[in-house]
């Protein structure tokens, strides 16, 4: 298949690490990965801030960039959510670009839906021998539903071990700019998903979207907790020559 | 017509554009889908009459299944430790064959006053249909139940329901109900959990419920 | 509503209560504890989401439709031997029932928990025209003893633990028994016996409704402890204030909203009374009973597409306790008698948003779709709530420094070219972050990350570099 990888603004420009590793994945898998350089951000941000008319540009550049793929696979589920439910919400009031929304958005896909719903798999061949809990991100799991689609994925891979996260579906406090515009519920949010995170008792916290990665992240290392964060798809990446 | 009432239906009509005509609007309402269950039990493949004697257990009512031949005997039984018995009008009067003579039943004519009601230790009475989903008993306070405040005020309160009297769920309860008539659905005793979400029983109401299912055999 | 003027935005009023650790801990334990419980009830019910949709499309015919259903309730209460009074406003409701309470000659009345009353501030009015109004339900008693407010819907006194209830008793009823120990069991003991002689004096009740069946002119009152049975029976005088977006339209919807409503809030089957009344019923009850319809905001609620949904509400607080925000802020903090994520959407569209705590509600969620899961009636709260933000923005609410960077940001984030550039300038940003990778201190407003958290540090180079560097730029 010919995918056009829609890597995001926040990946793009801090995670790289993540986009390669979707494209070793997808290619080691057999498919040809594109990445459209017209490609910039989804939208998110603005759109839930209240910065529609903003955001609405990046709606258009986002049908522009992917209209030619037959699928679009996105290493964030908040992005894919963001193109699937509220890209026809942008592009409201004008007929051709709404035409071109509702055809693009059923082959928008996140990572984990699209390996196990798409290409109907769950063993990706991938090596890991850590101790990793999984996190499922508001969007992932409200929004786009992908159900235990990661959770299939990450018991696929060979040498990891899977431990619970308590109170797993409790947000983590990210939640875009409530990070900054009211920090200190963000923040007593962050504390109680690292200390569910501690009890746990995983080296490695795992989730599909870097934004919550990033938030949880950050307070793990504030607090030298010696836990690190993973996205999924670095690790479904890995592998005995990685 | 108050200004009031013509300044509301006028900012309904801005809101949410000019009434339908009643029919139009009725019919809208009878269209509307209802996929829900009108039953969570199969009435033809559960003894709802237990279901219901379990389910108002759980909420620590006094449960006991008799006959309607145990039934003078269980109702003597269950009023034998109160001072004074309130009786409603229409409760039937075998019923009352068991009590002892000297029992002091006390009839609410004339009407008691609150506080004379606060005086009596409990009441007896019927009930017009019970829910076994919930464990639910519902007076309509007709003939054998008494006007509301005599079901309130005693601490105390036997209620008797007929095998027959119990429907599976809320949907066939509500049927067999007449909305012009007042009616108090009870599902045990008192409670609140406004302390710490700790549940304590026995607040106002009755803190004593106590409920006997007559069935014709057992 | 007066006692809520001059509340601060909710950041500020979050920052405090997020530091109190004895409500943090009372606040945890009830929300955690009742949610678990509401997921055992709904989880009974296989038909559960059937039971929901049916919910939401019987409310927003309702609501479709209030122009036919009210008067059709005020005709068929009016049979029933009720009067019917209609309050535009907080003020005009205060005013109807102060009068009503003239008439009946008393100078006090008992109260059954109302949302709408405490959202009129009836017992302030009632006070100042020389009416006692005494709170009879538990926790809203404890609230007003405590000269205090109430924080979440259905347990008004959660931010109060057994101590702080045990001392409010022992310092403000003159007839607690002496020795009145914390001991819950005690502590409502004490609470019965103080307001028994009340309700059995009383000549005069008030109470709300949660449901008004327009085809049969019957209100429902669903409670728990038997004051509401006490305050809607005993007196010969009734005044139920009611919101005009409680209304249903037939008896047989008690099906739905009844099975809803309990698992949704208590977590029960069924919650221990409901009382159902027609008008006046001779010889049964009060003899006199006055319905007034409350608008207060309502009807600019039910003009706005999206945020009407709103009105289906029927006050079960389920989004509350699952809210995380609500978890530690608890309800104070909303500034409003409707806290939490339900609030958050309608104390803006009741109040308007020109205080600073209604215009910031819209922003006080992380958009994470707990409640809307929860909701018996299926409000999407997270959609309303995005739509309140857009509407800030548009109408200019927003302060100039946050549209300037909202405006240069969205100017870069559209174009590849600008963003390119723009991720070549941040690359320089991550020699801030020396050999850990991680950058410690942000300048502000990004500061109030890095108060709490580390930054990542940015990469030597960004995806779009790498792919061009690797792989060309001709995909």
């Amino acid at each position: 298949m010919r995918i056009g990888l829609f890597v995001t603004c926040l990946t793009d420009t801090l995670f790289p690490d993540t986009g390669k590793a979707v494209v070793t994945l997808l290619e080691r898998l057999g498919h040809q990965v594109e990445f459209p350089m017209a490609q910039s951000c989804c939208g998110q941000m603005h759109f839930n801030t209240g910065y529609r008319r903003e955001a609405a540009p990046m709606a258009r550049g986002f049908a522009a960039a992917f209209g030619g793929y037959e699928a679009v696979v996105t290493p964030s589920a908040s992005c894919a959510a963001m193109v699937r439910e509220y890209h026809p919400v942008l592009a409201g009031g004008d007929a051709a670009l709404a035409r071109d929304v509702a055809a693009l958005t059923p082959r928008v896909h996140d990572l984990a839906t699209f390996l196990t719903g798409v290409l109907g798999v769950t063993d990706v061949g991938a090596y890991f021998p850590h101790r990793v809990t999984y996190h499922p991100t508001c969007h992932s799991l409200r929004l786009l539903r992908v159900g235990d689609a990661p959770l299939r994925l990450l018991r696929g891979v060979r040498g990891l071990e899977l431990v619970d996260l308590p109170e797993a579906e409790t947000c983590c406090g990210f939640g875009g700019t409530f990070a900054v515009k009211n920090p200190d519920v963000s923040a007593a949010m962050c504390a109680d998903k690292v200390a569910a995170i501690r009890q746990s008792r995983a080296e490695v916290v795992c989730a599909g979207d870097n934004s919550c990665l990033m938030h949880i992240g950050g307070a793990l290392s504030r607090m030298r907790t010696g836990v690190r964060t993973m996205h999924l798809a670095e690790i479904l990446a890995s592998g005995d020559a990685a | 017509m108050s200004a009031a009432r013509e300044e509301i239906l006028a900012r309904i009509r801005a809101a949410a554009g000019p009434a339908a005509a009643p029919a139009e609007v009725d019919a809208a309402y009878a269209a509307l889908p209802r996929p829900y269950r009108r039953a969570h039990h199969d009435p033809s493949a559960t003894d709802v009459v237990a279901l219901f004697a379990e389910r108002a257990a759980d909420y620590r009512a006094v449960v006991q299944r008799v006959t309607e031949g145990e039934l003078p005997a269980a109702v003597a039984a269950a009023v034998a430790p109160l001072a004074s018995v309130l009786i409603p009008d229409g409760l039937p009067e075998e019923w009352l064959a068991k009590l002892p003579p000297g029992a002091d039943l006390v009839r609410d004519e004339p009407p008691l006053s609150a506080t004379g009601l606060d005086q009596i230790s409990g009441v007896v009475t019927g009930c017009a249909v019970a829910i076994a989903e919930t464990g639910t008993i519902i007076l309509d306070h007709g003939p054998a139940q008494g006007r509301r405040a005599l079901t309130l005020v005693p601490d105390f309160h036997l209620v008797v329901v007929r095998a027959g009297q119990v429907a599976a769920d809320i949907a066939d309860a509500l049927a067999r109900l007449d909305p012009a008539r007042p009616h108090t659905l009870i599902s045990g005793p008192s409670a609140t959990s406004d302390i710490e979400l700790i549940r304590v029983e026995g607040v106002h109401g009755p803190r004593n419920l106590h409920i006997l299912i007559a069935s014709l055999s057992q | 509503m007066p006692t809520y003027l001059g509340m601060p935005a909710f950041p500020q009023a979050a920052k405090k209560a997020v530091a109190d650790s004895q409500l943090r801990r009372n606040l945890t334990h009830a929300t955690t504890a009742i949610r678990t419980k509401r997921a055992k009830a709904v989880g009974e019910l296989d038909d559960w989401e059937q039971l929901r949709q049916t919910a939401k499309a019987i409310k927003d015919h309702t609501l479709a439709n209030l122009g036919t259903y009210l008067p059709r309730l005020e005709e068929n209460v009016t049979k029933a031997g009720g009067r019917v009074h209609w309050a535009r406003d907080a003020a005009e409701a205060n005013a109807i029932v102060t009068d009503l309470v003239r008439q009946a000659g008393a100078d006090k009345v008992v109260k059954v928990k109302s949302m709408a009353t405490q959202e009129t501030g009836l017992n302030e009015a009632l006070a100042a025209a020389g009416i006692a109004a005494i709170e009879t339900d538990l926790a809203e008693l404890i609230v007003q003893l405590g000269h205090d407010r109430p924080s979440h819907i259905l347990v008004p006194a959660i931010h109060r633990n057994r101590a702080e209830i045990g001392e409010l008793f022992r310092r403000t009823m003159d007839d607690a028994p002496a020795g009145l120990t914390d001991d819950p069991p005690r502590l409502t003991a004490a609470a019965r016996q103080h307001l028994r002689s009340e309700f059995l004096a009383a000549t005069v009740g008030i109470s709300g409704a949660n449901f008004a069946i327009a085809g049969t002119g019957s209100l429902v009152v669903v409670e728990s402890e038997g004051n509401g049975r006490m305050c809607l029976t005993l007196p010969d005088t009734l005044i139920s204030v009611v919101g005009i977006e409680k209304v249903l339209p037939s008896w047989r919807d008690l099906e739905v909203f009844l099975a809803l409503l309990p698992r949704s809030s208590t977590a029960e089957r069924m919650n221990p009374y409901t009382t159902i009344w027609s008008g006046v019923t001779p010889g049964d009850g009060p003899q006199d009973f006055h319905l007034v319809l409350l608008d207060n905001g309502r009807t600019d609620t039910l003009a706005d597409a999206t945020g009407r949904q709103a009105l289906r509400c029927i006050r079960c607080s389920a989004c509350l306790n699952v809210c995380p925000v609500y978890e530690r802020t608890g309800g104070h903090a909303y500034g409003s008698p409707y806290p939490g994520p339900i609030g958050a959407i309608l104390s803006p569209q009741l109040r308007g948003v020109g205080s600073a705590i209604d215009a910031s509600l819209p922003f006080a969620s992380s958009l994470c779709g707990a409640c809307y899961e929860v909701c018996p009636v299926a409000i999407n709260i997270p959609e309303v709530l995005v739509e309140q933000r857009a509407r800030s923005v548009a109408d200019g609410q927003k302060h100039y420094s946050e549209r300037i960077v909202f405006g240069a940001s969205g100017y870069v984030l559209r174009s590849p070219r600008r963003l390119a550039a723009a991720q070549r300038v941040a690359s320089f940003g991550r020699h801030l972050a020396g050999r850990s990778g991680r950058i410690r201190r942000l300048p502000p407003p990004l500061s109030a990350w890095t108060d709490t958290r580390d930054a990542p540090a940015p990469p030597p180079e960004s995806f779009r570099a790498w792919w061009a560097r690797t792989r060309g730029t001709g995909q």
